[in-house]
């Protein structure tokens, strides 16, 4: 690939994992050009000095304002961006706002050729997410899991249950007040706390 | 039935009416269900707005207008029948500009003029020494924080282009700026100066109304197309503002309201700051040095809420004169027709009734500002980018 098909893109992500996941898609999608920045201090110098084609930034980084000073006419901006995304395609826009990331084209670059690395940039971007959802489920999940051990050791020790009929009960409790497990397993401790 | 909307804000103190409203079930009993979205750009709340994940949207006020003119970004025009702040601005410095600015001045250290006049003198030593450009940090390119740093500087013989850089830096970002020395200073909204001055890191040098008497400063910006298709639920969000507004403006509330604002999920920092700042009794240096305006934020009283056309006007001069803007006949038109005072009134009728139709825009330079002749208001500035068309 020559320097015409690959162009330079900067990835502005406070998120390194995300900001790595993002890297390897470009990278495995023929972009060989990719440089991360996590610092957003003097972030506009170090845009300067990286002179990218495209920008790709996070929608929950505040510094995206600071990328809007790249639209002005002014002696401090070497290469003015050109866009962001296509203003006529508003399936682009929602579809990158939804992911939560943002694409700037700059100048020179031919349009056309944002389009791949958007759609590649929002794609990881959501795949991001499903595995940050994953593992925040997981996470409670397991959190979960010692609360209701905990509370059946609880009910064991105070009704004489065996852990089956513990469960059960819990289990029932949850169901009858239209609540998780964990949620009724968390007011046995609190209450057992507080009658400690 | 009610109808359901999503507003976007930036945790500022003036988005104080659009909060107060929702929290305080103004919006829910004129039949809205609001849910609020606190957001970490202006580009966000923009985009946001201009796809239609916003219904309305706290926004600044230029940027309401660049949007209408389709300047910077894609054209979309937005409506603004509800000015949610006037002012509320500052010009914040680091402590050795401040010494450098007081070593030079000749005059009252309060008056933007003498302030504009010792900066030249600073800028010109510092020239002469081979030092740097002095920075200054604002919040976006299209903000009134912006044009109140560039028509203070001109003023004084400063070129906001040549003579010193201006940079956008997001507000939470300015006081550790300020302290790194990435920038000697900064015009930012409230409580952000507040938050540099508390961390003994800057000085006030002047409250924005120090510049402009009256700034519109951030709308309830609404895409005009929507607004022209729900004309009974802009007056009903329209209605609920001004009743925040009225209730902010109350003094026996302003704790209550500090207090709500304080929450994290609204603007998030300490109430006793947020009271100072509603009360305009700000401490402008860290030796406990407190200033006090009537003017320094208007959310309620003295017309604020009922916008301004001639507030439009001033703005689309300034994005004229520094190059972000061509000047013309019909832009300036469309520039003045985003604020609609017509809104206000048919949604409040004798309630919202103003004291006076327009009030001056009361800049300390220059002639009275007259909204029929912007090219007259550029002749008397001779810093200025405006291009002939």
């Amino acid at each position: 690939m020559g320097a015409e098909s690959s162009p330079k893109i900067a990835i502005v992500d406070e998120s390194p994992i995300r900001a790595a996941i993002l890297e390897e898609g470009l990278r495995e999608a023929g972009y060989t050009e990719v440089v991360r920045i996590s610092e957003m201090q003097s972030l506009l110098s170090r845009i300067y000095t990286l002179d990218p084609d495209v920008i790709v930034i996070d929608l929950e980084n505040p510094s995206r304002d600071i990328l809007e000073q790249m639209f002005q006419v002014s002696r401090a901006v070497r290469r003015p961006i050109a866009m962001f995304v296509d203003q006529s395609d508003t399936a682009s826009i929602q579809a990158s706002v939804d992911a939560g990331v943002s694409a700037y084209i700059v100048d020179g670059l031919k349009k056309e050729r944002l389009k791949p690395i958007l759609d590649l940039c929002i794609s990881r971007f959501n795949a991001f997410s499903r595995l940050q959802d994953e593992l925040d489920r997981t996470k409670s999940a397991l959190e979960d899991r010692k609360i209701i051990d905990r509370a059946k050791g609880i009910l064991m020790k105070l009704k004489g249950l065996t852990e089956e009929e513990a469960y059960v009960l819990l289990r029932s409790t949850a169901m009858r007040e239209k609540k998780k497990i964990g949620e009724i397993a968390q007011s046995i401790l609190t209450a057992s706390e507080l009658l400690k | 039935m009610k109808e359901t909307l999503q507003i976007g804000f930036i945790p500022l103190i003036d988005a104080a009416a659009l909060l107060v409203a929702v929290d305080k079930g103004f919006t829910s009993a004129e039949g809205l269900n609001v849910t609020l979205v606190r957001e970490v750009s202006w580009s966000n709340v923009r985009d946001k707005l201009n796809i239609g994940l916003f219904d309305a949207a706290h926004l600044l006020a230029p940027v309401a207008i660049a949007s209408s003119l389709g300047l910077g970004h894609i054209k979309m025009p937005i409506v603004a029948p509800f000015n949610l702040g006037l002012n509320g601005n500052a010009i914040t410095v680091s402590s050795a500009l401040h010494v450098a600015i007081m070593a030079e001045i000749d005059g009252d250290p309060f008056d933007p003029s003498a302030t504009a006049t010792a900066l030249s003198r600073v800028v010109a030593r510092r020239r002469k020494n081979g030092a740097g450009p002095l920075t200054f940090g604002m919040t976006f390119p299209f903000s009134t924080h912006n044009y109140q740093l560039r028509f203070w500087m001109a003023a004084g013989g400063v070129d906001p282009d040549e003579d010193v850089r201006l940079v956008v830096l997001p507000p939470p970002f300015m006081a550790d700026s300020i302290a790194g020395g990435q920038v000697d200073g900064f015009c930012v909204g409230a409580p952000w100066n507040s938050i540099a001055v508390d961390r003994g890191v800057g000085r006030i040098l002047h409250f924005g109304s120090d510049i402009l008497q009256r700034a519109a400063e951030k709308v309830l910006a609404i895409r005009e197309g929507w607004s022209a298709k729900n004309p009974q639920i802009v007056a009903a969000l329209v209605r609920a503002a001004h009743r925040a507004a009225e209730f902010i403006e109350e003094p026996q509330n302003r704790l209550e309201v500090a207090r709500i604002l304080a929450r994290a999920e609204y603007v998030g920092v300490d109430a006793d700051l947020i009271l100072r700042t509603l009360e305009g009794r700000l401490k402008i240096s860290a030796d406990g040095t407190v200033r006090e305006s009537r003017r320094y934020l208007l959310l309620g009283g003295q017309d604020a809420p009922r916008p301004d056309p001639v507030q439009a006007a001033w703005l689309y001069a300034q994005m004229v004169r520094w190059g972000q803007a061509e000047m013309s006949r019909e832009a300036l038109e469309i520039a003045k027709a985003v604020f609609r005072p017509d809104l206000f009134d048919q949604a409040l009728g004798a309630a919202g009734k103003p004291a006076a139709a327009s009030h001056p825009v009361g800049a300390f330079a220059g002639p009275a500002f007259d909204a029929e002749d912007v090219p007259g208001h550029f002749a008397f500035f001779p810093i200025g980018r405006q291009r002939p068309r």
